[in-house]
């Protein structure tokens, strides 16, 4: 019966997995990917991720040896690429928090071969992300003037601004999501340790799986807690971009004060993280053989996600131009059309619309959401928009004030630049060795997920009661 | 209470390789009367948990409990350093703690700008009583374990599910749980030694 319903959900595109699988081969096919020697592959991309962290680590140390006047940031734009770096790789997180929790409170099953990989990035692009604000404080070194804590000059942070509730929101942010990950993670460790053949790595798992040994009583009280992080981590995720979005709209900078902020940085945060998703999984599966898992139905959907989530995106760029001109305001008018659509980085706003706007229409096609390559295209064409968004949006207003006299311009230094492509060594340098070390994809939630996995309460009509 | 019927025993342990037999084997043991027993899988069990007459977990009125003190945590923090308390309260607060900013005349309660640390504390500390208090209930970290001393047990992460009836069991004797559990029709039966 197994088989025929394989087949037939490959007949519809439905499949969530293909191939024949039982629990045993599911788990090797996930666990011993970890177990086996390392693949050459694996090393070359890992070395070179680690050669480009070093430039991050480069450019972070002559940005703490000679100051904040090696970036490009000075008056009028005060907030250059740090910050829209910053909100880019959050917002990428925010895809993997969609998927572990909001997903599996919708029923989704198929968030779950695709929900461990998603988690390990979001918080590798909260880490990316966390070392701008901290590095653009000037003196990084006193960061934690930002937590309250009893200090000498009895001062306490000033809670009624929007900087301050980010950095409780990144802080939650970023803890809840390693624990929730953490929490996904100890049952596939318990089972990486009883598959290790070596007694140091059996050891090493032993104590990261905390000696879970999936106990009835433990596994109910973890299924409850699991809910529970999944319902929490929802309302969060929400949270978390609407604060970063409140950075902007509660200053009074024309085409900042908006209300449309808050559900338009949500819609593209989550927009550009099933992009980095595809961007990341496409060749991942392929590295590691796990088209069987991660299937064109798992790709079809991420495609769908993008597809909607970027009309809604493209639906605040409507209603920014639309709200400049109701306003009624010759700011806020003049604004938008000579400064953002048609001023200096004007080509960078009608390119920010070809990207994010035009290119996803291409998704409504069954063709360009199942055929991979295309997909893979238009994903990375979907990241570089989401970065122009941001761009647009901090560069078209800040550099010109009320006052005509201190109008400027912002130009990147080769600071900022090596800074920006430095955080792309350290997220792939942490994806790397998350791909190395533990299982990618959660093996216990696939065996859970099998029609092999169900049962029916005992004495019911079912006799017999094998399948 | 009962002895243990036999010392230098930690229980008997019945293998089944599908869900299905772990959820009915658990089920006859608790009609037989035996309560000391736990199931192992390598995936949460449907049902499971009902079978072995085990009851429901406490964990979501703890981690409710854990989310309130976070939102409390959060709203005294900021009413307070804030000086958003009633001036007469001011000889109760120590001085350090007691910062009134005038920003732009607003008020110093102003709760409305007070929400989103709430509620980001309310989130962090749920989850760390979500998590840590999974953790401790379960009596983890515990590397080590009886259990771990049977070779099939090993297959309880992979592919097999496992009944243990443990020793302390009011009801434990060795020939006849083993008995019991042979009637079972399991793939092994081992003993579980303490």
């Amino acid at each position: 019966m197994a088989t025929k319903e394989v087949a037939k959900n490959q007949a519809d595109g439905e499949s969530l997995f293909t191939g024949t699988y039982n629990f045993s081969t599911v788990t090797s096919k996930i666990n011993d990917i970890v177990l086996r020697s390392t693949p050459k592959g694996w090393i070359f991309g890992f070395l070179v991720s680690f050669m480009v962290l070093q430039a991050l680590l480069m450019a972070l140390t002559w940005l703490i040896y000679e100051g904040i006047g090696t970036w490009g940031v000075n008056i009028p734009v005060g907030w250059g690429f740090d910050i829209i770096n910053f909100v880019w790789w959050i917002g990428i997180g925010h895809a993997g928090t969609l998927i572990s929790a909001i997903l599996l409170l919708f029923h989704q099953k198929w968030r779950t071969s695709i929900n461990r990989f998603a988690e390990a990035m979001t918080l590798f692009a909260v880490a990316c992300a966390g070392i701008y604000p901290l590095a653009h404080m000037g003196r990084p070194w006193f960061f934690y003037w930002l937590l309250p804590y009893p200090t000498t000059m009895q001062l306490w942070p000033q809670f009624r601004s929007p900087l301050i509730w980010d950095v409780f929101a990144v802080s939650t942010y970023a803890t809840v999501s390693l624990l929730f990950w953490y929490t996904g993670l100890i049952p596939d460790l318990s089972s990486m340790r009883d598959r290790a053949k070596n007694r140091w790595i059996k050891m090493i798992y032993g104590i990261l799986c905390l000696g879970w040994r999936g106990a009835a009583t433990h596994w109910h009280r973890y299924e409850t807690i699991y809910l529970l992080l999944a319902g929490i981590s929802t309302p969060l995720v929400l949270s978390v971009h609407t604060i970063v979005s409140f950075d902007f709209a509660v200053g009074n900078v024309p085409g900042w004060h908006a209300t449309i902020f808050p559900p338009y940085f949500v819609a593209g945060a989550i927009f550009s993280g099933f992009a980095m998703v595809v961007t990341l999984a496409a060749p991942a599966r392929l590295a590691y053989g796990l088209k069987d898992f991660i299937t064109d139905k798992h790709m079809d959907n991420m495609a769908k996600v993008m597809l909607a989530t970027g009309l809604m995106v493209f639906y605040g760029y409507g209603v920014e131009a639309f709200m400049a001109y109701y306003s009624g305001s010759p700011d806020e008018r003049g604004l938008f059309l000579k400064n953002r659509a048609f001023g200096p980085y004007g080509v960078f706003y009608l390119l920010l619309i070809l990207c994010n706007g035009i290119i996803p229409q291409l998704l409504w096609f069954r063709f360009f959401r199942t055929n991979i390559p295309w997909l893979f295209v238009i994903s990375i064409v979907i990241n570089i928009g989401m970065w122009l968004e941001r761009f647009v949006i901090l560069m078209s207003l800040q550099r010109i004030p009320w006052q005509s006299s201190t109008w400027g311009q912002y130009c990147p230094t080769v600071w900022d630049i090596t800074a920006y492509v430095g955080t792309f060594g350290l997220f792939f340098t942490l994806l790397f060795l998350f791909m190395r070390f533990v299982p990618m994809i959660s093996a216990f939630e696939m065996k859970h997920m099998m029609p092999e996995s169900h049962t029916h309460a005992p004495g019911a009509s079912h006799a017999g009661g094998s399948h | 209470m009962h002895a243990p019927q036999a010392p230098g025993l930690f229980g008997l342990l019945a293998e089944f390789d599908n869900p299905q037999a772990l959820v009915n084997a658990a089920d006859a043991a608790r009609r037989k009367g035996y309560k000391v027993m736990d199931g192992y899988s390598p995936f949460p069990v449907e049902g499971l948990r009902e079978a072995l007459g085990k009851p429901r977990t406490l964990l979501p009125v703890i981690v409710f409990c854990g989310g309130l003190t976070g939102c409390l945590t959060a709203f005294l923090l900021q009413t307070l350093t804030s000086g958003g308390h009633p001036r007469e309260w001011d000889a109760f607060i120590p001085n350090w703690f007691n910062y009134r900013l005038n920003i732009g005349g607003r008020p110093f309660f102003s709760w409305q700008a007070f929400v989103p640390p709430i509620f980001e504390l309310t989130v962090l500390f749920s989850a760390f009583t979500s998590l840590f208090g999974m953790i401790l209930l379960n009596g983890l970290p515990r590397p080590h374990h009886p259990l771990f001393e049977v070779k099939e047990f090993e297959r309880a992460s992979s592919d097999r599910f496992f009944l243990c009836i443990e020793a302390t069991d009011p009801l434990f004797d060795i020939d006849e749980t083993h008995e019991f559990l042979k009637g079972l029709s399991p793939i092994t039966l081992s003993e579980v030694p303490q």
